[in-house]
Order: structure tokens, then C-alpha cells, then sequence
């Protein structure tokens, strides 16, 4: 498994990938004359007023110029509310606000180009809400006709799913491989394939922790647990591969034991990562918890305290962060060229630091890097974490 | 009033003394400020003085600590700089929470109970004059030989009381070390001053952590704060050596309803519920220490400290949306207010259910997870303070909250707590890590004449 080259399985399925070719080729002409109204500004009146109470929705416009439109909404009433924009059919939600609890505040920013609109509270969260028509006012703020964007989200949603379930694949499979070795104390096998099998994992990691209880079963650290707690997984075998001074080995009986639980949590793993449905916003807010990932654990070598591969799992979580924003890319590009060629750039700049600690298909070990080594990529990776930040509220407000 | 910075009339030099008990003058019931001896230069510069046996006694009761009957002779207005040392409690826990906290913890190198002791007293002394404003040791910082180094160091000179209070703590290390009791404190170590567990995801640093003794001096000048560890560490050279110091530069903690609440490095108010000097029931019941002992008799009125060094990845926070920021607390970053609705100090409902069904407060949101509600009732005085110090080394700032709370009883109001928050509430588990610890027995206050924890050396 090459650890400094493009992740094979970066590829998805033909289908998808003549759906991506189309969309790339679409986005320059749908750009074109528009990339200079990206920021476009707030509506020039500033924020508009919707007060929810339980039985009014009072919204201080009835019609304003397109552009970003921010509502700021005040629940006034004793039920918890929603506020919705919809398109002029009542049914296309292009924004909205949940969860507003009794006199909070709460604002929501969406683009809006001109067209008749529907706004809506729903005190109660139930049934169709109160509505009102709003008119939105031609501006020069347009913005191209957005059902091509759709198509671009779901297009990266569908991609990414793929992506997570190949990965997943290959864990598994690289599971068994690894847990059949350890188990049979088989040491020098397994310590060759515990990094680059573990590189499946760290590409999809915010996926894998979503799930609470295998996370902790398949990665905890030894740092991670509380007095009394069984430690499972992949840092348990870890210890036991790459033993600090004074290590009391495992017992084959409780290799064995660990390997099993291994492959089958990792099993149920991939199994509920097939139901798994994924939006545009998990893409964004992925990509980012991976820069986080990095930035608070791998950089600082902390996760891979014996084994020091912790580069390896750098590589994958910048893998795992640059499938999601390649996959949101043709999106992103319609709403934020800028934001997208900044990224291009930024994760280009890191992938080219890390290369430089290939050594043929491995990873320089942790502990052989020098403190200025370590210091550039941390800059690197808080250059790509600051803007990726903000690739989710690009593409899904 | 040259050279005061803080508004209020000068001592009438016709005032009279107190009486035999004290002659020292009295302080200034408007500004806390006491006239000092003669060509004496007081921390905040020249006065006029009552008589030159008033001067004269005025050094003798400063060495010899009988300032505190002048002090319930006459006790500081509310908005005094001077906050009063002696008392049933130490100074420093229910006082409200001051700006700024230098706090250090020390090792004891000295073996003789002894030298122990007379550091203690010492210590009083230094304290009580530090509290008033007055510079430490009998001569201060420019008023002794022109031969001699001065008692005291001086960046304090000019500066008032600032509401220095300083807290004194006692760790396990006093009372043993690798099992051998110390200092004749055989089968003194209070059952409660327990080793704190390991803590899902410490990474604690032992040059961070632990410590013989400790002391918090919190103040609203930072400089007066520093002159004080400074001061107590020069006295103990030769009998303690710093362990660690931290340094907190903004509260986060309000100890009384006038205060406003604060906020931490996540741009949120902390401590909203905090327990509050008014509520009188709850500070008996969950922060002042019980002598559940005969020989814990000291620890009347005392508390147990607990000290967290707690780093923020404020860089990875600040990526975060509001929306997450919010579900993350459980309250809204604006005004503080629970998610479930209402204003800063509406009781959160933790039912009250949003789409989906979801409760509005999350289930691993840190409020939800803190709350009494879900921990046994059991509440804290917190009195921690933000705190920056310096880079940490791969360009981003090592950046944080001291925490301190003040607890009846670290075994039923922290552990418990920490533990479920270690491994339940999501802010903790991604954005926070714990590198430094320290837990001490705080002793009762300190009466005039007497000195710290003398209870436990009776």
C-alpha cells in the first residue's frame, strides 16, 4: 500500500465517473461572467426580522434585492420553531432554520436569486407552517439557476459513498490479513501490514467514529481509558507489535482474542457503513474533523505512540479530507471559484511536504522527524484547515 | 493622593488610634489603604502619620501580626482593594472571583518539621501584609540598610491591595512520600486528599502536576498577583522549591450574583450555575470541608482544591460552525442561554425535544453532562481563569483554562464528574486535554495570631 502516492482507491465507479466528466466540463460555461459576484453583499437593508411567535410569523420585508439574504430569526413564542424559505412551488426547501428553542435567536444566510419565494414558521415544528410570499427583487447580485447545483451535490454524495465503501472493503480485508498473523504470533508480518492497513480506517475516520461504540473498541489509545476498561483494537495490538521497555507480552490465548474482536467489529463496521446515508454537509464537516485529526493528534505524534507511524495516518486522513473536497469541488466552484482554487493549492502544498518523507511505499518513521520538520507540517496542515473550514457552509447554505 | 491610583481621601491625620490592642492606624474604610510609618514608604507612597508611636507600634504589629484586630476594627468598604486575610475560610474561595490568578504549587525540601512550621508562620506574616498592600518583611522594598538586599521586591511599590487573596493548599506529598509519612504527619494524610485516577485521555505532565503545598494568590492587578508567589517563593528558598506556577489572566468563573459571567477561550460564558458566595446552604453542603476525623479537626472550614490544567485546541474550535460550537456547550455562544430556551439563567430543560425528536440540548453536550442533575446534585465553586502560555512548539498557542474548584469532597464532587465527562462529553474528548493536575486539602482560615494549617501541627 503506497503511502505518498494518490489513494488507488480514489476511483469510483464508471458511471460516476462520466457523471463527474460531464459536470466538470459544465461548470466553467455556467461560471463564466459570474465568478467576480461570488461575494456578493448582504441585502442592502442588512438582516431581515422574522419573528416567530406561536401563532404569527412576522417577517419585516416583503420584498428585497437577490443576493445573500440573512434572516434573523427571534422565536417569541413558548414552542420550540423552524423557519423556512421555499421556492415559489411551497415544497423546495432552500433554507432552513430547526431547533429554535423559546426566545432564541437564530440566523439564517441563503442565496437567493430573484423569483417569488415562500417564507414559513412552524412554532411546534408541525404540520405546513404560516407563510407569507416573499419577492425577491432583481440585483445584479444573480446567480446562475441552481438545479445543475443539486446535481452537483448529489453527484459528490453518491461518489463519497462509494469511496466509503470501498474503504471499508479493504479494511476489512486487510483486517482479517493482519489479525490472522498477530494471532498466530506471526510479529514481523503484522507489523508490516498494521500501518497501511490501518491508513483504510484513518481515510474514513470521521465515518468510522460516528458510530460511538465501535470506535472505541477498534482505536482507543491507552491514554483514552478509564481505570477498568477491556482495551480492544487496533492500539492494543499495537503495544504488543512494537513493545516499550519492561512490556509484558500477550499471551497467544489473548492475541487470539484481540484478533477476533478486531475482525469482527470492523465487519460491523463496514456493514452499517452500507446504510449509512450521507449528505453534503457530512463531506464538508469531514474533510474538516480530518485536518483536525491531524492537526491535534497525528502532527503532534500522539496516536501512534510505539508503532510511530503516525505519518501514515497523516497521509490517509489528507486522503480521506481530499476525496471529500474533490468530490464537492464542481459544486464549490459554482459557489466559491476562489475558495476552490485555494484548496487546490493548499492541499497541493502539503501533499508535496509530506512526499518528501516517502520512502518508497512507507512513511518516515515519527520519531526520526526533526522538530523543524514537524513544524512545517503543522504550518501546512493549519493553511488547508483554515480555508477547508469553510467548504461546508460554501456548498450547503 | 500622589502616586494612588485609585480615587478615595487621605487618612485625617487627627484620626485616633484604635487602642492598646492595635495602634497601628486603622485602614481607610473608602480606599483600604493604611498611613504608614513615618519616612516609611508604603506600597502606595507618603502619608501623613498619627504620632510617632503610632509609627513606631505600627512596624512592631506589621512583624508581628496583630493586624487583623485592626482590621475588624475598621473592615474595608465593599469596594475596598483590601479583601480581609483572617476569617473562619481562607480568603480566595468565596471572595469574588478577581481578574487575574498566579497560582504555585512547591515542593518541600527541607526534612525537619521544624523549619515546616516556621515557613508556615512565615508565610502568615508575609501574607497578612501582602493582603493590605503592605510590601513583605518588617522594612519592605526600600526602607531597610542601604547595605542590605530589600525584604521585599518592590514591583509591587505604588500598586494598592489589588484584592490580593492568597489561598493555601496541602498536597498529598506533605504528608508522605513513597509511603513513608513525613514531617510527623503519621496517619494525617485526610481520606479525601486521595491520588485523582487516570482520567480518559490525560496527558498530564508531571512537571505540571502535584506539589507539596500550593498557593493561589488571585488579585485584579496581575502584577500585584506575581509579587505575592514572588515574595512567598524568596521566603521558602532553602525550605520549598517552585514546582510549577501558572499564570490565568482573565476569570472564568463569577463567585457572586453582581458579577457578570465571564467567558472562556471558546468565546462562551463559563460557569453560569456556578455555586455563588449567597448560596450559604450549598457552600456548607457541596464546597466547605467536614472533619469527619477527630485529627481532621483542621480541615473545619477548609476545602479541597482541585487544579486542572486544561489545553483548548482553540485553532480546530475556531473551524467549527456555530451551530456545532453551540451543540457542543448546550447553550447559545450569544447570550448564554440553554438551548431548550429562555435567557442566561433560565434552568435548562433537558426533555424539551426538537426535530427528529433529538433533544434540543444535546446528549453529549458539556452543560448537559456538568449539570448537577446528572451528577448526583453534586455542585462545585469553580474559580478558574484563561490562560495563554506561549507557542506550543508547532505554531499553534498553548492556550487554555486553569481550572480550580473548590470541593467538599473530591471523591464524591469531581471524580465521579470527570470521569463520565472523560469519556461522554464530546468538547472534552475533541477539544480538550488535560496536561497539568494538583488536588490539596485547603486548610480552615486563619486567626489573628495564628498561621496556616496550625491545626494539623498542634
Amino acid at each position: 500500500m503506497p503511502g505518498f502516492t494518490l489513494p488507488k482507491n480514489a476511483r469510483v465507479p464508471g458511471t460516476k465517473i462520466a457523471s463527474l466528466a460531464a459536470a466538470v466540463f459544465a461548470v466553467p460555461l455556467i461560471l463564466t461572467g459570474c465568478t467576480d459576484n461570488t461575494k456578493a453583499p448582504d441585502t442592502a437593508g442588512g438582516a431581515i426580522d422574522v419573528v416567530s411567535s406561536n401563532s404569527e410569523c412576522k417577517v419585516s420585508a416583503t420584498s428585497v434585492p437577490s443576493g445573500n439574504l440573512t434572516f434573523s430569526v427571534k422565536n417569541e413564542g413558548t414552542e420550540v420553531t423552524e423557519f423556512y424559505l421555499l421556492a415559489a412551488d411551497g415544497l423546495r426547501i432552500l433554507g432552513e432554520v430547526e431547533n429554535i428553542g423559546p426566545g432564541l435567536s437564530r440566523n439564517l444566510v441563503v442565496t437567493a436569486p430573484a423569483g417569488t419565494y415562500t417564507t414559513a414558521c412552524k412554532p411546534g415544528m408541525e404540520g405546513d407552517g404560516i407563510r407569507a410570499a416573499l419577492e425577491v427583487t432583481p440585483s445584479g447580485n444573480q446567480r446562475p439557476a441552481d438545479a445543475d447545483f443539486q446535481h452537483l451535490l448529489d453527484t459528490a454524495t453518491t461518489q463519497y459513498a462509494s469511496y466509503v465503501k470501498d474503504q471499508g472493503e479493504q479494511l476489512l480485508t486487510g483486517t482479517e490479513q493482519f489479525a490472522a498473523a498477530f494471532a498466530a504470533g506471526d510479529a514481523a508480518t503484522a507489523r508490516g501490514l498494521y500501518a497501511a492497513t490501518r491508513q483504510h480506517w484513518e481515510r474514513i475516520e470521521p465515518v468510522a467514529e460516528s458510530f460511538g461504540d465501535l470506535d472505541p473498541q477498534l482505536d482507543a489509545r491507552e491514554a483514552d481509558l478509564e481505570p477498568g476498561q477491556e482495551w480492544t483494537g487496533w492500539h492494543r495490538a499495537e503495544k504488543d507489535l512494537f513493545p516499550p521497555a519492561g512490556y509484558t507480552a500477550l499471551t497467544a490465548a489473548e492475541r487470539s482474542a484481540i484478533a477476533d474482536r478486531m475482525v469482527a467489529d470492523t465487519k460491523d463496521l463496514v456493514e452499517r457503513t452500507r446504510t449509512l446515508e450521507i449528505s453534503a454537509d457530512m463531506l464538508g464537516n469531514g474533510a474538516k474533523e480530518l485536518l483536525d485529526e491531524v492537526a491535534t493528534g497525528k502532527v503532534t505524534g500522539e496516536e501512534e505512540i510505539w508503532s510511530h507511524t503516525d505519518l501514515w495516518d497523516f497521509q490517509a486522513n489528507v486522503d480521506g479530507a481530499r476525496i471529500a473536497f474533490e468530490n464537492l469541488k464542481p459544486a464549490l466552484r459554482q459557489k466559491d471559484a476562489a475558495l476552490a482554487a485555494s484548496l487546490d493549492e493548499k492541499f497541493a502544498a502539503l501533499q508535496a511536504e509530506l512526499a518528501t518523507h516517502a520512502q518508497g511505499a512507507a512513511c518516515t518513521s515519527y520519531d526520526k522527524l526533526t522538530p523543524e520538520q514537524v513544524q512545517r507540517l503543522a504550518s501546512l496542515v493549519d493553511a488547508l484547515g483554515e480555508p477547508l473550514s469553510r467548504l461546508t457552509a460554501a456548498v450547503v447554505l | 493622593m500622589t502616586g494612588c491610583p485609585f480615587s478615595g481621601r487621605a487618612p485625617e491625620a487627627s484620626e485616633p488610634a484604635t487602642g492598646p490592642a492595635s495602634a497601628q492606624a486603622p485602614l481607610d474604610p473608602e480606599n483600604g489603604e493604611r498611613p504608614t510609618a513615618g519616612a516609611r514608604l508604603s506600597r502606595r507612597g507618603l502619608f501623613g502619620i498619627a504620632g510617632l508611636g503610632g509609627a513606631a507600634a505600627g512596624l512592631a504589629a506589621g512583624f508581628l501580626g496583630h493586624d487583623a484586630v485592626a482590621a475588624s476594627a475598621a473592615p474595608p468598604a465593599a469596594d475596598s482593594p483590601v479583601v480581609p486575610f483572617h476569617g473562619d475560610h481562607q480568603a480566595g474561595i468565596t471572595a469574588p472571583a478577581q481578574d487575574r490568578l498566579h497560582m504555585a504549587a512547591f515542593d518541600v525540601t527541607t526534612t525537619k518539621r521544624e523549619e515546616l512550621i516556621q515557613l508556615l508562620k512565615d508565610w502568615t506574616r508575609a501574607a497578612e501584609a501582602l493582603a493590605e498592600g503592605r510590601p513583605a518583611g518588617a522594612t519592605g522594598a526600600v526602607d531597610g540598610p542601604y547595605g542590605a538586599p530589600p525584604e521585599d521586591t518592590g514591583e509591587a511599590l505604588d500598586l494598592n491591595a489589588g484584592k490580593l487573596t492568597l489561598t493555601f493548599g496541602f498536597g498529598a506529598g506533605l504528608f508522605e512520600k513513597d509511603g513513608v509519612p513525613r514531617f510527623g504527619l503519621d496517619g494525617r494524610r485526610p481520606e479525601a486528599l486521595i491520588d485523582l485516577p487516570h482520567f480518559p485521555g490525560d496527558d498530564l505532565d508531571p512537571a505540571r502536576s502535584g506539589g507539596d503545598l500550593v498557593v493561589q494568590a488571585c488579585a485584579d492587578d496581575p502584577q500585584v498577583a506575581v509579587h505575592a508567589i514572588r515574595n512567598l517563593a524568596r521566603i521558602g528558598f532553602g525550605k520549598v522549591r517552585v514546582r510549577w506556577s501558572q499564570l490565568g489572566f482573565g476569570r472564568t468563573s463569577s463567585t457572586t450574583r453582581a458579577q457578570q459571567t465571564p467567558r472562556n477561550l471558546f468565546g462562551f460564558k463559563d460557569g453560569t450555575n456556578n455555586l455563588k458566595v449567597e448560596d450559604d446552604q450549598l457552600l456548607d453542603q457541596h464546597v466547605w470541608a467536614t472533619a469527619g476525623r477527630p485529627e481532621d479537626a483542621w480541615l473545619a472550614g477548609g476545602s479541597y482544591l482541585v487544579a486542572r490544567r486544561i489545553r483548548m485546541h482553540i485553532e480546530t474550535w475556531d473551524r467549527t460552525s456555530l451551530g456545532e460550537q453551540e451543540g457542543l456547550i448546550g447553550r447559545t455562544k450569544g447570550t448564554g442561554a440553554p438551548l431548550s430556551g429562555g435567557e442566561e439563567f433560565t434552568e435548562p430543560d433537558f426533555t424539551r425535544q426538537g426535530k427528529g425528536g433529538k433533544p434540543l440540548i444535546p446528549l453529549d453536550s458539556h452543560m448537559r453532562m456538568a449539570h448537577p442533575s446528572q451528577n448526583s446534585g453534586v455542585r462545585m465553586l469553580r474559580r478558574g481563569y484563561n490562560y495563554t502560555d506561549g507557542s506550543d512548539g508547532v505554531g499553534h498557542l498553548d492556550a487554555g483554562l486553569f481550572f480550580i474548584a473548590f470541593v467538599t469532597d473530591p471523591r464524591s464532587h469531581y471524580v465521579p464528574m470527570q470521569m463520565a465527562m472523560a469519556k461522554g462529553d464530546t468538547l472534552a474528548v475533541e477539544y480538550l486535554k488535560h496536561t497539568g493536575s494538583g488536588l490539596f486539602a485547603v486548610p480552615g482560615g486563619v486567626k489573628p495570631g495564628g498561621f496556616i494549617g496550625d491545626g494539623l501541627f498542634a
